[in-house]
Protein backbone atom coordinates (compact mmCIF):
# COMPACT_ATOMS: atom_id res chain seq x y z
CA UNK A 1 0.00 0.00 0.00
CA UNK A 2 2.81 2.39 0.90
CA UNK A 3 4.45 1.59 -2.41
CA UNK A 4 1.27 2.37 -4.33
CA UNK A 5 0.92 5.69 -2.50
CA UNK A 6 4.55 6.57 -3.21
CA UNK A 7 4.11 5.73 -6.90
CA UNK A 8 0.88 7.71 -7.04
CA UNK A 9 2.57 10.68 -5.36
CA UNK A 10 5.47 10.55 -7.85
CA UNK A 11 3.02 10.29 -10.71
CA UNK A 12 0.92 13.18 -9.43
CA UNK A 13 3.86 15.58 -9.50
CA UNK A 14 5.10 14.49 -12.93
CA UNK A 15 5.03 17.17 -15.66
CA UNK A 16 2.53 15.05 -17.60
CA UNK A 17 -0.09 14.88 -14.84
CA UNK A 18 0.52 18.47 -13.75
CA UNK A 19 -0.02 19.64 -17.34
CA UNK A 20 -3.33 17.79 -17.37
CA UNK A 21 -4.21 19.32 -13.98
CA UNK A 22 -3.41 22.79 -15.33
CA UNK A 23 -5.77 22.30 -18.26
CA UNK A 24 -8.46 20.90 -15.97
CA UNK A 25 -8.13 23.78 -13.49
CA UNK A 26 -8.13 26.39 -16.27
CA UNK A 27 -11.30 24.93 -17.77
CA UNK A 28 -13.08 24.67 -14.43
CA UNK A 29 -12.08 28.27 -13.66
CA UNK A 30 -13.57 29.23 -17.05
CA UNK A 31 -10.24 30.58 -18.37
CA UNK A 32 -10.13 31.26 -22.10
CA UNK A 33 -6.96 29.16 -22.42
CA UNK A 34 -7.29 26.97 -25.52
CA UNK A 35 -5.08 24.85 -27.75
CA UNK A 36 -6.05 25.57 -31.37
CA UNK A 37 -7.93 22.66 -32.93
CA UNK A 38 -5.33 22.16 -35.68
CA UNK A 39 -2.47 22.24 -33.16
CA UNK A 40 -4.18 19.63 -30.96
CA UNK A 41 -4.67 17.46 -34.04
CA UNK A 42 -0.99 17.83 -34.96
CA UNK A 43 0.06 16.88 -31.42
CA UNK A 44 -2.08 13.75 -31.51
CA UNK A 45 -0.69 12.77 -34.94
CA UNK A 46 2.83 13.13 -33.56
CA UNK A 47 2.09 11.03 -30.47
CA UNK A 48 0.37 8.25 -32.44
CA UNK A 49 3.18 8.13 -34.98
CA UNK A 50 5.89 8.11 -32.31
CA UNK A 51 4.27 5.44 -30.13
CA UNK A 52 3.44 3.26 -33.13
CA UNK A 53 6.91 3.58 -34.61
CA UNK A 54 8.70 2.78 -31.35
CA UNK A 55 6.43 -0.26 -30.83
CA UNK A 56 7.28 -1.52 -34.32
CA UNK A 57 11.01 -1.08 -33.71
CA UNK A 58 10.71 -3.06 -30.49
CA UNK A 59 9.01 -5.92 -32.34
CA UNK A 60 11.72 -5.79 -35.03
CA UNK A 61 14.33 -6.15 -32.28
CA UNK A 62 12.64 -9.05 -30.50
CA UNK A 63 10.98 -10.81 -33.42
CA UNK A 64 7.42 -12.06 -33.93
CA UNK A 65 6.31 -14.98 -31.81
CA UNK A 66 3.17 -16.90 -30.86
CA UNK A 67 2.70 -14.71 -27.80
CA UNK A 68 2.10 -11.72 -30.07
CA UNK A 69 -0.83 -13.47 -31.74
CA UNK A 70 -2.23 -14.71 -28.43
CA UNK A 71 -1.96 -11.24 -26.87
CA UNK A 72 -3.78 -9.73 -29.83
CA UNK A 73 -6.49 -12.35 -29.42
CA UNK A 74 -6.69 -11.69 -25.69
CA UNK A 75 -7.08 -7.97 -26.42
CA UNK A 76 -9.98 -8.65 -28.80
CA UNK A 77 -11.67 -10.96 -26.28
CA UNK A 78 -11.23 -8.44 -23.44
CA UNK A 79 -12.64 -5.67 -25.60
CA UNK A 80 -15.66 -7.80 -26.51
CA UNK A 81 -16.38 -9.06 -22.98
CA UNK A 82 -15.69 -5.99 -20.83
CA UNK A 83 -18.80 -4.15 -22.12
CA UNK A 84 -20.98 -7.01 -20.85
CA UNK A 85 -19.43 -6.64 -17.41
CA UNK A 86 -19.67 -2.85 -17.57
CA UNK A 87 -23.31 -3.03 -18.65
CA UNK A 88 -24.33 -5.20 -15.69
CA UNK A 89 -22.29 -3.15 -13.23
CA UNK A 90 -23.62 0.18 -14.47
CA UNK A 91 -27.25 -0.96 -14.46
CA UNK A 92 -26.84 -2.27 -10.91
CA UNK A 93 -24.95 0.75 -9.56
CA UNK A 94 -26.84 3.58 -11.23
CA UNK A 95 -30.14 2.20 -12.45
CA UNK A 96 -29.36 3.68 -15.86
CA UNK A 97 -31.71 2.77 -18.71
CA UNK A 98 -30.73 0.00 -21.09
CA UNK A 99 -29.95 2.22 -24.11
CA UNK A 100 -27.57 4.59 -22.33
CA UNK A 101 -26.03 1.80 -20.25
CA UNK A 102 -25.21 -0.15 -23.44
CA UNK A 103 -23.72 2.95 -25.06
CA UNK A 104 -21.55 3.59 -21.98
CA UNK A 105 -20.56 -0.10 -21.82
CA UNK A 106 -19.18 0.08 -25.37
CA UNK A 107 -16.81 2.85 -24.28
CA UNK A 108 -15.43 0.74 -21.41
CA UNK A 109 -14.53 -2.20 -23.63
CA UNK A 110 -12.69 0.02 -26.08
CA UNK A 111 -9.54 1.94 -25.17
CA UNK A 112 -8.08 5.39 -24.62
CA UNK A 113 -4.87 5.67 -26.59
CA UNK A 114 -3.80 8.75 -24.59
CA UNK A 115 -4.01 6.76 -21.34
CA UNK A 116 -1.93 4.07 -23.06
CA UNK A 117 0.66 6.65 -24.16
CA UNK A 118 0.79 8.06 -20.61
CA UNK A 119 1.34 4.55 -19.22
CA UNK A 120 4.20 3.89 -21.67
CA UNK A 121 5.73 7.18 -20.59
CA UNK A 122 5.52 6.16 -16.91
CA UNK A 123 7.13 2.81 -17.77
CA UNK A 124 9.95 4.55 -19.64
CA UNK A 125 10.54 6.86 -16.69
CA UNK A 126 10.68 3.83 -14.38
CA UNK A 127 13.05 1.98 -16.72
CA UNK A 128 10.58 -0.86 -17.23
CA UNK A 129 10.49 -2.49 -20.66
CA UNK A 130 7.28 -3.71 -22.29
CA UNK A 131 6.43 -5.80 -25.32
CA UNK A 132 6.46 -3.48 -28.36
CA UNK A 133 3.46 -5.19 -29.89
CA UNK A 134 1.19 -3.79 -27.18
CA UNK A 135 0.65 -0.93 -29.62
CA UNK A 136 -0.97 -3.39 -32.04
CA UNK A 137 -3.03 -4.79 -29.16
CA UNK A 138 -4.27 -1.26 -28.46
CA UNK A 139 -5.40 -0.91 -32.08
CA UNK A 140 -7.10 -4.34 -31.98
CA UNK A 141 -9.06 -3.39 -28.86
CA UNK A 142 -10.78 -0.34 -30.39
CA UNK A 143 -13.62 -1.98 -32.31
CA UNK A 144 -14.89 -5.26 -30.74
CA UNK A 145 -16.49 -3.36 -27.85
CA UNK A 146 -18.71 -1.50 -30.30
CA UNK A 147 -20.11 -4.81 -31.55
CA UNK A 148 -20.83 -5.89 -27.97
CA UNK A 149 -22.63 -2.61 -27.22
CA UNK A 150 -24.77 -3.02 -30.33
CA UNK A 151 -25.55 -6.60 -29.36
CA UNK A 152 -26.68 -5.39 -25.93
CA UNK A 153 -28.95 -2.88 -27.65
CA UNK A 154 -30.38 -5.47 -30.04
CA UNK A 155 -31.58 -7.50 -27.04
CA UNK A 156 -33.82 -4.59 -25.99
CA UNK A 157 -36.45 -2.60 -27.87
CA UNK A 158 -34.13 -0.04 -29.45
CA UNK A 159 -32.54 -0.53 -32.82
CA UNK A 160 -29.02 0.42 -33.79
CA UNK A 161 -28.34 1.91 -37.18
CA UNK A 162 -25.46 0.09 -38.84
CA UNK A 163 -24.17 0.45 -42.38
CA UNK A 164 -21.03 -0.45 -44.28
CA UNK A 165 -19.83 3.15 -44.04
CA UNK A 166 -19.86 2.96 -40.26
CA UNK A 167 -17.76 -0.20 -40.26
CA UNK A 168 -15.24 1.43 -42.56
CA UNK A 169 -15.12 4.48 -40.28
CA UNK A 170 -14.63 2.32 -37.18
CA UNK A 171 -11.99 -0.02 -38.61
CA UNK A 172 -10.15 2.57 -40.68
CA UNK A 173 -10.45 5.59 -38.43
CA UNK A 174 -7.45 7.89 -38.71
CA UNK A 175 -6.01 7.01 -35.31
CA UNK A 176 -5.95 3.27 -36.02
CA UNK A 177 -4.51 3.72 -39.52
CA UNK A 178 -1.76 6.00 -38.21
CA UNK A 179 -0.95 3.83 -35.20
CA UNK A 180 -0.82 0.57 -37.17
CA UNK A 181 0.91 2.23 -40.13
CA UNK A 182 3.65 3.73 -37.93
CA UNK A 183 3.98 0.37 -36.15
CA UNK A 184 4.55 -1.38 -39.50
CA UNK A 185 7.06 1.28 -40.60
CA UNK A 186 8.93 0.81 -37.31
CA UNK A 187 8.85 -2.95 -37.74
CA UNK A 188 10.20 -2.78 -41.30
CA UNK A 189 12.91 -0.19 -40.67
CA UNK A 190 13.91 -1.40 -37.19
CA UNK A 191 16.63 0.17 -35.05
CA UNK A 192 18.32 1.68 -38.10
CA UNK A 193 15.14 3.53 -39.01
CA UNK A 194 14.75 4.71 -35.44
CA UNK A 195 18.30 6.06 -35.34
CA UNK A 196 17.47 8.24 -38.36
CA UNK A 197 14.52 9.96 -36.70
CA UNK A 198 15.03 9.47 -32.98
CA UNK A 199 15.85 13.13 -32.40
CA UNK A 200 12.30 13.82 -33.61
CA UNK A 201 10.26 11.03 -32.09
CA UNK A 202 12.13 10.15 -28.89
CA UNK A 203 13.55 13.29 -27.27
CA UNK A 204 10.57 15.66 -27.71
CA UNK A 205 8.00 12.97 -26.89
CA UNK A 206 7.33 13.86 -23.26
CA UNK A 207 7.17 17.59 -23.96
CA UNK A 208 4.62 17.04 -26.69
CA UNK A 209 2.69 14.68 -24.41
CA UNK A 210 2.57 17.45 -21.77
CA UNK A 211 1.04 19.90 -24.25
CA UNK A 212 -1.43 17.29 -25.47
CA UNK A 213 -2.48 16.49 -21.91
CA UNK A 214 -2.86 20.20 -21.20
CA UNK A 215 -5.42 20.18 -24.02
CA UNK A 216 -7.01 16.99 -22.70
CA UNK A 217 -7.33 18.67 -19.29
CA UNK A 218 -9.13 21.59 -20.92
CA UNK A 219 -11.42 19.22 -22.81
CA UNK A 220 -12.12 17.11 -19.73
CA UNK A 221 -12.80 20.18 -17.58
CA UNK A 222 -15.21 21.68 -20.11
CA UNK A 223 -16.83 18.26 -20.51
CA UNK A 224 -17.32 18.07 -16.73
CA UNK A 225 -18.98 21.48 -16.70
CA UNK A 226 -21.28 20.61 -19.56
CA UNK A 227 -22.07 17.16 -18.21
CA UNK A 228 -22.80 18.34 -14.68
CA UNK A 229 -26.13 16.88 -13.72
CA UNK A 230 -25.99 14.16 -16.37
CA UNK A 231 -24.60 11.60 -13.93
CA UNK A 232 -25.89 10.39 -10.60
CA UNK A 233 -23.59 9.21 -7.81
CA UNK A 234 -24.00 5.60 -8.90
CA UNK A 235 -22.77 6.43 -12.41
CA UNK A 236 -19.80 8.42 -11.07
CA UNK A 237 -18.92 5.51 -8.77
CA UNK A 238 -19.09 3.21 -11.78
CA UNK A 239 -16.64 5.49 -13.63
CA UNK A 240 -14.18 5.03 -10.77
CA UNK A 241 -14.78 1.33 -10.11
CA UNK A 242 -14.93 0.03 -13.68
CA UNK A 243 -11.26 0.89 -14.47
CA UNK A 244 -10.22 -1.24 -11.50
CA UNK A 245 -12.45 -4.10 -12.66
CA UNK A 246 -11.12 -3.79 -16.23
CA UNK A 247 -7.57 -3.55 -14.91
CA UNK A 248 -8.08 -6.75 -12.92
CA UNK A 249 -9.36 -8.52 -16.06
CA UNK A 250 -6.30 -7.26 -17.93
CA UNK A 251 -4.06 -8.53 -15.13
CA UNK A 252 -5.54 -12.03 -15.30
CA UNK A 253 -5.11 -12.10 -19.08
CA UNK A 254 -1.53 -10.83 -18.83
CA UNK A 255 -0.65 -13.50 -16.25
CA UNK A 256 -2.15 -16.24 -18.42
CA UNK A 257 -0.14 -14.94 -21.38
CA UNK A 258 3.06 -14.60 -19.34
CA UNK A 259 3.61 -10.96 -20.29
CA UNK A 260 6.48 -8.95 -18.81
CA UNK A 261 5.80 -6.48 -15.98
CA UNK A 262 5.63 -3.63 -18.49
CA UNK A 263 3.34 -5.59 -20.80
CA UNK A 264 1.11 -6.43 -17.85
CA UNK A 265 0.84 -2.75 -16.89
CA UNK A 266 -0.06 -1.84 -20.45
CA UNK A 267 -2.70 -4.57 -20.85
CA UNK A 268 -4.17 -3.55 -17.48
CA UNK A 269 -4.19 0.09 -18.59
CA UNK A 270 -5.84 -0.75 -21.93
CA UNK A 271 -8.50 -2.84 -20.19
CA UNK A 272 -9.05 -0.11 -17.60
CA UNK A 273 -9.34 2.78 -20.03
CA UNK A 274 -12.46 4.00 -21.79
CA UNK A 275 -12.72 5.35 -25.31
CA UNK A 276 -13.66 8.97 -25.96
CA UNK A 277 -12.80 9.22 -29.65
CA UNK A 278 -13.75 6.19 -31.75
CA UNK A 279 -16.70 4.84 -29.77
CA UNK A 280 -18.55 8.15 -29.20
CA UNK A 281 -18.43 8.83 -32.95
CA UNK A 282 -19.74 5.32 -33.70
CA UNK A 283 -22.49 5.69 -31.07
CA UNK A 284 -23.66 8.99 -32.54
CA UNK A 285 -24.23 7.22 -35.85
CA UNK A 286 -25.58 3.90 -34.59
CA UNK A 287 -27.42 5.05 -31.44
CA UNK A 288 -28.29 8.74 -31.80
CA UNK A 289 -30.92 8.43 -29.04
CA UNK A 290 -28.22 7.65 -26.44
CA UNK A 291 -27.18 10.75 -24.49
CA UNK A 292 -23.57 11.78 -25.35
CA UNK A 293 -23.34 13.85 -22.16
CA UNK A 294 -23.53 10.62 -20.17
CA UNK A 295 -20.94 8.54 -21.99
CA UNK A 296 -18.52 11.37 -22.75
CA UNK A 297 -18.63 12.76 -19.22
CA UNK A 298 -18.06 9.31 -17.75
CA UNK A 299 -15.19 8.29 -20.02
CA UNK A 300 -13.50 11.67 -20.37
CA UNK A 301 -14.49 13.46 -17.18
CA UNK A 302 -14.32 10.62 -14.66
CA UNK A 303 -12.39 7.56 -15.86
CA UNK A 304 -9.67 9.32 -17.88
CA UNK A 305 -8.53 11.62 -15.01
CA UNK A 306 -8.74 8.69 -12.58
CA UNK A 307 -6.53 6.49 -14.75
CA UNK A 308 -4.06 9.27 -15.43
CA UNK A 309 -3.58 10.25 -11.79
CA UNK A 310 -4.21 7.15 -9.67
CA UNK A 311 -4.99 4.26 -12.02
CA UNK A 312 -1.64 3.93 -13.78
CA UNK A 313 0.41 3.95 -10.52
CA UNK A 314 -1.99 1.35 -9.09
CA UNK A 315 -1.64 -0.89 -12.17
CA UNK A 316 2.15 -0.49 -12.05
CA UNK A 317 2.37 -1.35 -8.34
CA UNK A 318 0.02 -4.35 -8.67
CA UNK A 319 1.84 -5.66 -11.76
CA UNK A 320 5.20 -5.32 -10.00
CA UNK A 321 3.88 -7.09 -6.93
CA UNK A 322 2.31 -9.94 -8.93
CA UNK A 323 5.01 -10.48 -11.55
CA UNK A 324 7.88 -9.70 -9.20
CA UNK A 325 9.22 -7.18 -11.73
CA UNK B 1 -30.66 41.79 -64.20
CA UNK B 2 -32.76 38.65 -64.75
CA UNK B 3 -33.01 36.41 -61.68
CA UNK B 4 -34.68 33.01 -61.16
CA UNK B 5 -36.55 31.63 -58.19
CA UNK B 6 -34.85 28.83 -56.25
CA UNK B 7 -34.92 27.17 -52.84
CA UNK B 8 -32.08 27.39 -50.37
CA UNK B 9 -31.92 24.42 -48.01
CA UNK B 10 -29.72 24.65 -44.91
CA UNK B 11 -29.19 21.47 -42.93
CA UNK B 12 -27.27 21.75 -39.67
CA UNK B 13 -26.31 18.26 -38.59
CA UNK B 14 -23.80 16.24 -36.58
CA UNK B 15 -20.41 15.98 -38.24
CA UNK B 16 -20.49 12.18 -38.12
CA UNK B 17 -23.47 12.28 -40.48
CA UNK B 18 -21.92 14.63 -43.04
CA UNK B 19 -20.88 12.01 -45.59
CA UNK B 20 -24.16 10.14 -45.24
CA UNK B 21 -26.14 13.33 -45.83
CA UNK B 22 -24.11 14.54 -48.81
CA UNK B 23 -24.31 11.02 -50.28
CA UNK B 24 -28.09 11.06 -49.91
CA UNK B 25 -28.27 14.50 -51.52
CA UNK B 26 -26.21 13.36 -54.49
CA UNK B 27 -28.46 10.30 -54.74
CA UNK B 28 -31.47 12.66 -54.88
CA UNK B 29 -29.98 14.46 -57.86
CA UNK B 30 -28.52 17.48 -56.08
CA UNK B 31 -25.66 18.68 -58.25
CA UNK B 32 -24.00 21.03 -55.80
CA UNK B 33 -23.78 21.84 -52.12
CA UNK B 34 -21.48 23.60 -49.69
CA UNK B 35 -20.38 22.25 -46.31
CA UNK B 36 -19.62 24.86 -43.66
CA UNK B 37 -18.03 24.33 -40.24
CA UNK B 38 -20.20 25.29 -37.28
CA UNK B 39 -18.47 26.96 -34.32
CA UNK B 40 -21.02 26.74 -31.56
CA UNK B 41 -24.69 26.73 -30.80
CA UNK B 42 -27.48 25.92 -28.42
CA UNK B 43 -30.79 24.15 -28.86
CA UNK B 44 -33.07 21.41 -27.62
CA UNK B 45 -30.08 19.10 -27.06
CA UNK B 46 -28.16 21.67 -25.01
CA UNK B 47 -25.18 23.94 -25.59
CA UNK B 48 -22.41 22.98 -27.92
CA UNK B 49 -19.06 24.50 -28.88
CA UNK B 50 -16.39 23.45 -31.32
CA UNK B 51 -13.68 24.53 -28.86
CA UNK B 52 -12.22 21.65 -26.94
CA UNK B 53 -13.75 18.82 -28.91
CA UNK B 54 -11.60 15.72 -28.71
CA UNK B 55 -13.64 13.58 -31.05
CA UNK B 56 -15.92 14.03 -34.04
CA UNK B 57 -18.77 12.76 -31.89
CA UNK B 58 -20.00 16.19 -30.91
CA UNK B 59 -19.00 18.23 -33.97
CA UNK B 60 -21.61 19.92 -36.15
CA UNK B 61 -21.55 21.04 -39.78
CA UNK B 62 -23.96 22.90 -42.00
CA UNK B 63 -24.75 21.66 -45.49
CA UNK B 64 -26.18 24.33 -47.76
CA UNK B 65 -27.66 23.67 -51.19
CA UNK B 66 -29.66 25.71 -53.64
CA UNK B 67 -32.03 23.89 -55.95
CA UNK B 68 -34.90 24.41 -58.36
CA UNK B 69 -38.27 24.54 -56.50
CA UNK B 70 -39.59 21.44 -58.29
CA UNK B 71 -36.77 19.31 -56.82
CA UNK B 72 -37.36 20.33 -53.22
CA UNK B 73 -39.57 17.42 -52.15
CA UNK B 74 -37.15 14.80 -53.48
CA UNK B 75 -34.29 16.48 -51.62
CA UNK B 76 -36.18 16.78 -48.36
CA UNK B 77 -37.27 13.14 -48.44
CA UNK B 78 -33.66 12.01 -48.99
CA UNK B 79 -32.36 14.33 -46.29
CA UNK B 80 -35.05 13.39 -43.79
CA UNK B 81 -34.16 9.70 -44.05
CA UNK B 82 -30.65 10.60 -42.83
CA UNK B 83 -31.35 13.30 -40.25
CA UNK B 84 -34.57 11.94 -38.72
CA UNK B 85 -32.98 10.43 -35.58
CA UNK B 86 -30.21 12.98 -35.20
CA UNK B 87 -29.60 16.36 -33.62
CA UNK B 88 -29.99 19.10 -36.22
CA UNK B 89 -32.12 21.62 -38.03
CA UNK B 90 -33.48 21.60 -41.59
CA UNK B 91 -34.47 25.00 -42.92
CA UNK B 92 -35.87 25.98 -46.36
CA UNK B 93 -35.98 29.56 -47.62
CA UNK B 94 -36.83 31.21 -50.93
CA UNK B 95 -33.98 32.75 -52.83
CA UNK B 96 -33.10 33.97 -56.29
CA UNK B 97 -30.15 33.01 -58.46
CA UNK B 98 -28.62 34.51 -61.55
CA UNK B 99 -27.79 31.38 -63.53
CA UNK B 100 -30.72 28.95 -63.29
CA UNK B 101 -29.06 26.29 -65.43
CA UNK B 102 -26.53 25.64 -62.65
CA UNK B 103 -29.17 24.34 -60.26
Amino acid sequence: MTEILALAADNLISPIVLSFALGLAAALARSDLAIPEAAAKALSIYLLFAIGFKGGVSVADHGIDLKLGLTLLAGVVLSALLPLLAFGLLRTMSGMDRLNAAAVAGHYGSISIVTFVAATSVLESSGIAAEGYMVAVAAAMEAPAILSALWLISRGESKARMDSGLWREILLNGSIVLLVGAFLIGMVTGAEGLSEIDSFIVAPFKGVLCLFLLDMGLVAGRGMQKGRGALNMGAVSFGLLMPLVGGAAGLVAALLLGLSTGGTVLLMTLSASASYIAVPAAMRVALPEANPSIYLTLSLGVTFPFNLTLGIPIYLAVAQAVTGG
Amino acid sequence: MQTHKAKRVEITIEQVMENRLTGALRGAGVTGYTVLPVRAGSGKSGEWSRAGQVSRAEGMVQVVCIIRPDRLDTLLEAAFAVVERHIGVVCVTDCEVLRAERF
